[in-house]
């Protein structure tokens, strides 16, 4: 087991190293470089030059990639163009945010995905069936950012059920200890802190959580309608055993392995619809950070984020094709 | 015996000779989804043809009776001769809204067919030559894979110097060059191990006339179904990437994601400015959708009986 | 003495949406006499799978049409609830399906899978539920029974899960077993293994045995009685003798006549039945095997052939040496 988990970490690396090749590479192929890109209009082309040496994009490219790479393994991934700080520093600094909300989407979306798109199945061409199976196809087509804006004017704005945006109220006397608010609350005994945190929480993961809940539905119910089918469930029916042991030893159990890779795929998708989110409730994560990243074209902060959610995101997989070998005895961990 | 000809014969008629595209076709036309999705996404297409006919206006047309009336708290509703009021700069809402359909269906289209295009051939070359060829393409392909394909999208437009429909466009389309290249090579890798390919290779067919003869018509039908579905998620990816200041900087060209993105500050001034054109999206998304969920299904040899 | 079980006139439909009822089982009607092993024989597609399938009501839940009496001891199985079903099945009438790897579940233990039946019916602990369960494995000749508890499905051989499956199926000593083809997914030699064990467990235990095949092989060494199925109706039965003697149907014929003997003349081509269940003409109107028969008369294309009970069942206008 631990073997097979270095050895796939070990994998991880060259990817990593593909990618920031990659993006290096598109970065300077642009006309005029990354100067240019900075300058947009202004650009002239001794302001290009002028800035090509200060930030030492005058030297031949790799050169700038060794150097690069010499930086980025010390954990050095240069500063940001907008603040000046390292931007690890500033990564940080946004990373308990974005997880404290990526967990919230993850959570609402596995949590009513999975019994939904169970029922869905076993309903299978009932109303509730042909509604669930409306709602996810709808529910994917709705722009992110639309939705979020949607929640935020009805349940805000006009009814002011939940803060408009923000991670917490101002006013609110918060001790920070691990930058997860909801759970510095709780570790503080700061329990208004908490539930404030909670509060301006839940529109936002639920405007994150749609697409990974709409596909998790999907994918669960027809798992489960395939596990319903086959024949172990015909097997374990012939046995007489009760509907409860069928469903739970027999059906879910199996179907439940599609969906743990689609768990995981779509938390890596998460990062991409969190700078989505974030930038209509203005939380400050890591969405937030790329966001400005792009205004402002600031591409050390955009490289950072960029590989660091490709990191995430085969990190994540790995986990689910370990937690496959747990649920799976025919997967062989080697 | 005559009569037990006839019926023998009228029964393999019935059963037999209907080739899987003719199949496919039959099972399409009894599916509501099929339906429904095709009926949108024919409107769509309508109405993207015929808009430079049924638009009243041009699309970066400034009008000043309707400049005029827009206040920081209140932009102009339905005036005669403007059926859908204003938008948010004195031009015509409801022109707009018919011509954006042109601009979505162009960067949904093109993006997608490069994607495509690109994608197909590196597949089709990984997938006939195997070996070294296969394994780099393959991995590099896994690379951009490996990037949540908002997030490469993003990065890709933001690099750019000056974010135009072309940046839009070769934003998109890259992010769908290495799903198409992953699903082609596998549906490729999986013929080459076919019968018909082991028998037309055993009677010394060429290996490039078996790959574009054999190979690849057969591949085709889960390409079809995943550039269907990839309309949708192209559309939606660009009005994304509109919403974050990547999209077309051209004011005289309407886009309904733009105009989504650019109608979120008139949220509480005037919501039809951003609903209609969200709902135009969702509706598109939704038809493309609809109809790749049909057109998989319908492909699916495990669905005929 | 009376039957075991007795099927009556048995009807099942497939019914699609926006589609003619396909008829797979077309008034189907047998008994089996406790301890006594039947044969139900015939190609694909003649509906001996469904007829097994509709007995323990394992058909899918919607899309088809069961009528009919199915009864057990007397009791009327179509009128149970599913829970009183549920009860019967594993207990008194339990089955062995044909492709054994899907036929067990592949994330849970074999041991658990024997031992859910022991706990469901026989009200063990878990503990003396296990004790049985290597018993259960020893007796179908499972080596090292104890170890194959904890093993998982795909650890086994092909012939081992069938032996686990008929553990399995026989754990709670049934007093009818249905095997539906549980040799033909398994390597020739491993299938006369199995045939055996199947013949000296429902010998020890009394239990009777409804098999169903393809194979007449299978058929000459097991059966007591035999069913020959042909488009979801049945053409002929007898003692297994009888119809091996003399098979009157020319379908039975002919599938006997497509077996190669050995005390054949060499080089003796064998006689295959020409054509395949897709010729079949309609069961109301003419006798569905008449298109591929080489006894077919004028008359067997437009009327029915009615059954004939005389020492044996048949249903055939023209049978094989008649005059």
């Amino acid at each position: 087991m631990l073997r097979f988990i270095v050895r796939r970490l070990i994998q991880v690396v060259p990817t990593l190293l593909l990618l920031s090749v990659l993006l290096f590479a598109w970065l300077r192929s642009l006309p005029g470089g990354p100067a240019a890109a900075l300058l947009g209009d202004k650009a002239t082309p001794e302001k290009i030059a002028e800035l090509n040496t200060v930030l030492g994009l005058d030297q031949p490219i790799p050169v700038q990639y060794v150097k690069f790479l010499g930086r980025a393994i010390t954990g050095d991934f240069g500063n940001s163009l907008i603040t000046g700080e390292p931007v690890t520093t500033e990564i940080a600094r946004a990373l308990p945010a974005t997880i404290e909300l990526s967990v919230a989407a993850l959570l609402i979306a596995v949590v009513l995905g999975i019994p939904l798109g169970y029922l869905a199945a076993r309903y299978r061409g009932r109303p509730l069936d042909t509604t669930t199976i409306i709602g996810t196809l709808v529910g994917v087509a709705v722009p992110v950012f639309f939705l979020g804006y949607l929640l935020k004017q009805w349940f805000a704005v006009d009814l002011g059920w939940f803060p408009p945006s923000g991670r917490q109220a101002v006013d609110i006397e918060a001790t920070h200890v691990t930058g997860f608010a909801v759970l510095d609350g709780l570790l503080t005994r700061e329990f208004d802190a908490s539930w404030d945190a909670l509060t301006h929480l839940v529109l936002p993961a639920i405007a994150l959580a749609t697409i990974p809940l709409a596909v998790i539905v999907r994918i669960t119910r027809a798992s489960v309608l395939d596990v319903m089918g086959s024949d172990f469930v015909r097997t374990a029916n012939s046995k007489g055993l009760a509907p409860g042991t069928v469903r739970q030893r027999h059906v879910l159990r199996n179907a439940l392995l599609p969906v743990s890779t689609t768990i995981g795929l779509q938390t890596g998708l998460l990062l991409a619809g969190a700078v989505l989110t974030e930038k209509v409730f203005v939380w400050g994560g890591l969405g937030t950070l790329l966001a400005q990243a792009i205004e402002r074209r600031d591409y050390p902060r955009l490289q950072a984020v960029v590989l660091l959610g490709a990191l995430v995101y085969v990190l994540v997989n790995l986990l689910v094709d370990l937690s496959y070998a747990i649920i799976d005895p025919r997967v062989r961990v080697r | 015996m005559t009569s037990l000809l006839t019926r023998r014969r009228d029964k393999i008629d019935d059963l037999g000779g209907r080739s899987l595209t003719a199949d496919a076709l039959i099972r399409l036309r009894r599916n509501p989804v099929a339906i429904v999705g095709a009926v949108i996404v024919g409107l769509f297409v309508l109405v993207s043809i015929f808009a430079p006919l049924l638009a009243p206006h041009g699309p970066a047309e400034v009008f000043p009776e309707l400049q005029r009336n827009l206040r920081p708290d209140s932009i102009p509703g339905a005036l005669p001769g403007f059926p859908l009021g204003s938008d948010q700069n004195g031009r015509d809402f409801f022109s707009r809204l018919l011509l954006a359909s042109r601009q979505t269906l162009f960067v949904g289209v093109f993006a997608t067919l490069i994607g495509l295009v690109f994608g197909v051939l590196i597949g089709a070359i990984a997938g006939a030559f195997g070996g070294w060829v296969d394994t780099v393409l393959m991995r590099v392909t896994d690379v951009l894979l490996s990037i949540p394909s908002l997030l490469l999208a993003i990065s890709i437009a933001a690099l750019a110097a000056r974010p135009s429909q072309t940046t839009v466009i070769i934003a998109v389309a890259l992010v769908n060059v290495p799903i198409f290249a992953r699903l082609l090579r596998g549906a490729m890798l999986a013929q080459r191990e076919s019968d018909h390919v082991l028998a037309a290779t055993s009677l010394g067919v060429r290996r490039g006339a078996i790959v574009v003869r054999h190979m690849l018509p057969n591949a085709m039908g889960p390409v079809i179904v995943q550039a269907t579905l990839t309309l949708a998620t192209s559309i939606l990816d660009a009005a994304a990437l509109s919403f974050l200041g990547l999209g077309d900087g051209d004011p005289a060209r309407a886009e309904w994601g733009l105009m989504l993105a650019n109608a979120q500050s008139y949220l509480d001034v005037r919501p039809a400015l951003a609903f209609y054109p969200a709902i135009a999206i969702i509706l598109v998304a939704l038809g493309f959708t609809l109809l790749g969920e049909a057109l998989r299904e319908a492909l699916d040899p495990k669905g005929r009986r | 003495m009376s039957a075991l079980l007795e099927v009556e006139d048995l009807k099942v439909a497939f019914t699609r949406r926006g589609e003619p009822d396909s008829v797979a089982v077309d008034g189907v009607s047998f008994d089996v006499q406790p301890g006594e092993i039947v044969g139900l024989v015939g190609e694909s597609g003649c509906g001996k799978s469904v007829t097994s399938l509709a007995i323990m009501r394992l058909l899918p839940e919607r899309g088809n049409r069961v009528t009919g009496s199915i009864r057990m001891d007397g009791d009327e199985l179509t009128a149970l609830s599913d829970g009183q079903l549920r009860e019967r099945r594993g207990r008194d009438l339990s089955m062995i399906f044909q492709d054994p790897l899907s036929s067990l579940n592949p994330v849970i233990t074999v041991g658990l899978q024997i031992t859910e039946v022991l706990t469901r019916h026989r009200g063990m602990d878990k503990k003396a539920a296990r004790a049985e369960a290597v018993e259960l494995l020893d007796r179908v000749g499972i080596p090292d029974p104890r170890r194959r508890l904890d093993a998982y499905p795909h650890q086994l051989s092909g012939g081992m899960r069938q032996r686990a499956l008929i553990a399995i199926a026989l754990a709670c000593s049934p007093r009818l077993l249905i095997a539906d083809e549980p040799t033909t997914a398994l390597d020739v030699t491993i299938q006369a293994q199995i045939l055996d064990l199947l013949k000296q467990l429902v010998a020890e235990t009394g239990t009777a045995l409804v098999m169903i095949t393809h194979d007449l092989g299978v058929v000459a060494g097991l059966c007591d009685r035999v069913n020959v199925l042909y488009g979801g109706r049945i053409v002929e039965r007898a003692e297994r003798h009888e119809l091996f003697r003399a098979p009157r149907h020319p379908y039975t014929h002919g599938l006997l006549g497509s077996i190669p003997r050995l005390d054949g003349p060499p080089g003796e081509d064998l006689a295959a039945i020409k054509g395949s269940v897709n010729d079949n003409l309609p069961w109301t109107s003419a006798c569905a095997f008449a298109p591929r028969c080489p006894n077919a008369l004028e008359v067997c294309t437009s009327v029915t052939p009615a059954p004939v009970e005389d020492g044996r069942f048949l249903r055939c206008h023209n049978p094989v040496g008649a005059s």
